[in-house]
């Protein structure tokens, strides 16, 4: 009864607009939006305000404090201003995690609603390939490929894309299996529909909210795994670099009390992996909020 | 002593004035009910009727004290005389169970599965009366016994999943019974039930009643179970109480109008030659009015032929159709009954492609559906619309009720080309026209529109190509009854104008009586009896449709004694 009441003064609201309300009624995610978008504006747009020299080296200006000399967060051992490092190392960690996380996420809902809407061996087969890739460590591979090839930042969406499309590949096919079943799907075959419009038109849209949330935590992850593998030195070619490639620089000067070369890469870095994972959280209550009501 | 004997027996086992039930929500406050007053008597049967959102559950709950926190409550709930609104939560802990308990609708999820049925009685046993396990043990197969489980002993050991639905809802009728309350409450109990399986729970619970002079509040939306079961009705609606008075008086002569449009919602069957039947029964005889042969085929599109459908399950085939004829001419509507399991749904999924056929033949509109390529098949399935009983289910929730009608429009052309925006928006108008609601709606989405107004939109999307075929697969079955009603008769409306063929699964024997002119009745996957309405619910043939009529409740109470007999009857003539 309260329900019919209710959507009739309402005006018609999409799921989306419904959506888009009830997350920014979450705190926490509204201030993971703030965090993303002022560390996007201070990787992207800072460099154009604040231009600082990081191609060649200048080692007259080497390992100087916070303040000293016009740098306010010093230098690095080669020279390079901190803080102008800081934002374009942001711009690699920030692209690469996107794009590994979205192409990860395009990739695994694809062959996970394909999987799960087609069933049999197709599905046995598929699912059996994503299996086996998730037997082999992530990290592994990526250390191992990144040992023969030094990789440019695409070379690295790439191959953290491939190691990461597994998860969301499991989860949407989950969802697929029980929304194949649903009346509306089953409409679509008996009337004559065919495969790929059952599963894009109605089996991925409605997987979405799995997939969104999954979506951010895969950001975060793709963040870290660079961090990771720039940390091991198996990273981008110098002068590229990233928040992680930045840490191992200056873990070398950690016993010289050079506290800026460390705080600030890694204060960026907990950052953005918060804020993707508050994202994350805010998303999914959204979307709990939706299945109950 | 004697005094006080006399007083409790005046006490009611439950006592309800004035009581206001609000909810607070984000979007205001909900008045769910809004100053109800009655009384149960100890030993009497109560039935709250009324549609959904009349405040009939709301008000149960109340009397156990199970409102959600968000609920703010006044006025009086007494059970046995003890306050419930303003008692505590441990004193009212120490009551349920002990002194009203509560038989739910879905005995499935009200059981734990992992637990065995014995433990499960002896649990509600345990956690009022200080007793050791082995008299709990004990007690609780004599209260299996008594509510009808055949070996207690062996099928206490059970787990729930082992026992039938009926047997289900008989163990969780044994935990209401276990600390042999004062009062009952039965919200929906035989709504997941099969009708036969509801027949011999109704009279499980009168006999309940009977004996142990417990009072019964039956929460319920079924007219037949409350002219089975109750003495006096209590009307809601809309969180107030219409009307009150005796079952009798209540169902044969509605002073209110709103009790009077409920009523004359509910289908109804036609009373069968009672007499006959059961003379015909105990001879095993069969009316010479059935010989003659009904199903003729005129211009056929549908004829389903010794159809036999297997589902493998775990290495094992399970036979859902065997053997199966079906046919329905075009312009006709043909019922398809049976409970749960009898292979209904699947045989009318059948033509659809949607279930594994082994065996038989289709003919759809004259050509061949199993043997015809990928291209003709889909022709073909262009030529049918189906509805679905999930009016919730049956619409993709993020598609705007438009592009959900026009879907069929796009799968399969206009005129054999895609049709543009224009046309398409054009043809979705005036489908909702013809379902009756305004053209607006094409912008909603489903979660916008209440449960009838889905079902009507499911029926536009299904007439959006014009189908010679409809398939109807319980159509009306979660839908209350007056809104039933309406679907049901636009559902005919379009028929006659359109003038499609149509398959109408159901459960509903009332329901497929209102609206089929033929009728084919199912049991465990065989097709039982078929002909035309008229004559199956009035002159069944076959034994299993006999027992079938008998158990479905009448919503009039005198008829209904007479139908109760009859089953009685029925079922003697079977064991002798």
């Amino acid at each position: 009864m309260s329900t019919a009441t209710l959507s009739r003064t309402a005006p018609p609201k999409s799921p989306a607009a419904r959506a888009a309300h009830e997350f920014f009624s979450n705190k926490l995610a509204v201030i993971g939006v703030v965090i993303v978008v002022a560390l996007m504006v201070f990787s992207f747009i800072g460099p154009l305000l604040y231009q600082t020299e990081q191609v060649s080296t200048n080692l007259m200006q080497a390992d100087l404090k916070p303040g000293e000399d016009g740098h306010p967060l010093g230098t690095d051992g080669l020279g390079y201003d901190v803080l102008g490092r800081l934002m374009i190392a942001g711009r690699t960690s920030i692209l690469v995690g996107l794009a590994a996380g979205v192409l990860a996420t395009i990739l695994g809902t694809l062959w996970g609603s394909v999987a799960g809407y087609l069933g049999g061996w197709v599905d046995a087969t598929m699912m059996r390939i994503v299996d086996a890739g998730i037997a082999i460590p992530g990290i592994f591979l990526l250390l191992v490929i990144s040992a023969i090839v030094r990789p440019s930042e695409w070379m690295m969406v790439l191959i953290i894309g491939a190691v990461s499309w597994l998860v969301p590949a499991r989860l949407t096919r989950a969802e697929a299996l029980s929304l194949k079943s649903r009346d509306y799907v089953l409409a679509i075959k008996a009337t004559g529909g065919s495969n790929s419009r059952a599963i894009l038109r109605h089996i991925i849209p409605n997987t979405i909210g799995t997939v969104v949330v999954n979506a951010t935590f895969q950001v975060a992850d793709a963040i870290l795994l660079i961090a990771y593998v720039s940390f091991l030195g198996m990273g981008l070619q110098p002068p590229a670099t990233d928040w992680g490639a930045m840490l191992t620089d200056g873990i070398s000067s950690v016993y010289s009390g050079a506290w800026w070369l460390i705080f600030p890469a890694g204060i960026a870095i907990v950052l953005i992996v918060s804020a993707f994972n508050f994202i994350g959280d805010g998303l999914r209550d959204m979307f709990d909020v939706r299945g109950q009501s | 002593m004697s005094t006080t004997i006399v007083e409790t027996r005046q006490v009611p086992a439950l006592k309800v004035e004035n009581l206001v039930v609000d909810f607070k929500t984000k979007n205001g406050t909900v008045n769910a009910v809004r100053g109800v007053s009655f009384s149960v008597a100890p030993g009497e049967v109560l039935a709250v009727v009324g549609e959904s959102g009349s405040g009939k559950t709301i008000t149960s709950l109340t009397s156990m004290a199970l409102l959600p926190s968000t609920a703010r409550t006044s006025g009086v709930v007494e059970v046995d005389g003890h306050d419930v609104l303003n008692a505590s939560a441990s004193a009212m802990d120490a009551k349920r169970g002990n002194v009203v308990s509560m038989v739910f609708q879905e005995p499935m999820t009200a059981l734990n599965p992992s637990m065995k049925v014995d433990k499960q009685v002896a649990e509600a046993i345990l956690n009022h009366r200080g007793v050791s396990k082995a008299e709990a043990h004990a007690r609780a197969v004599a209260l299996l016994e008594k509510v009808g489980i055949p070996d207690p002993e062996v099928k206490a050991r059970n787990y729930p999943h082992q026992l039938s639905g009926g047997q289900r809802q008989r163990v969780v009728i044994a935990i209401a019974l276990a600390c042999e309350p004062r009062l009952i409450i039965a919200d929906e109990p035989t709504t997941a039930l099969d009708v036969t399986v509801q027949a011999e729970i109704l009279e499980l619970l009168r006999n309940l009643v009977q004996e142990t002079n417990t009072a019964l509040l039956l929460i319920t939306h079924n007219m037949g179970v409350v002219a089975d079961l109750s003495d006096r009705v209590v009307v809601m609606n809309a969180g107030k109480i219409v009307e009150t008075g005796t079952t009798v008086q209540v169902l044969t002569a509605p002073e209110q109008p709103y009790t009077r449009a409920l009523l004359a919602a509910v289908p109804t069957l036609p009373e069968a030659q009672w007499d006959t039947v059961i003379a015909a029964e105990r001879t095993k005889a069969s009316f010479p009015e059935a010989e003659v042969k009904e199903i003729v085929a005129v211009d056929p599109v549908l004829d389903m032929r010794g159809i036999c459908v297997d589902y493998a399950s775990g290495g094992r085939k399970l036979r859902a159709v065997n053997d199966a004829d079906l046919l329905i001419n075009r312009g006709e509507i043909v019922g398809l009954v049976g409970e749960s399991g009898s292979g209904k749904s699947t045989l009318g999924r059948a033509p659809l492609g949607l279930v594994p056929v082994t065996g038989g033949s289709i003919t759809l509109f004259g050509g061949n559906a199993l043997k015809a390529s990928k291209r003709q098949i889909r022709t073909l399935r262009s030529r049918i619309g189906i509805i679905f009983q999930d009016p919730g289910g049956s619409l993709d929730p993020r598609m705007t009720v438009g592009d959900s009608i026009a879907e069929p429009l796009v799968m399969h052309g206009v005129d054999g080309r895609r049709p543009v925006r224009s046309v398409r928006e054009a043809r979705v108008a005036e489908l909702l026209e013809a379902v009756r609601l305004p053209a607006a709606n094409a912008q909603r989405y489903p979660h916008e529109l209440s449960g009838g107004q889905r079902q009507r939109i499911g029926l536009a999307r299904a007439l959006a190509l014009a189908p010679e075929l409809l398939i109807a697969d319980e159509p009306t079955s979660a839908l209350d009854v007056s809104v039933q009603d309406e679907v049901l008769t636009l559902l005919l409306e379009l028929q006659k104008e359109h003038g499609f063929g149509c398959l109408f699964i159901s459960h509903d024997l009332a329901v497929v009586h209102s609206v089929s002119q033929r009728v084919t009745v199912m049991q465990h996957g065989n097709v039982i009896e078929s002909g035309a309405t008229s004559r199956v619910l009035q002159h069944p043939e076959a034994s299993y449709t006999r027992h079938l009529l008998a158990s479905v409740p009448s919503p009039n109470p005198i008829m209904q004694k007479r139908r109760r007999e009859a089953r009685f009857a029925l079922l003697s003539s079977k064991d002798s």
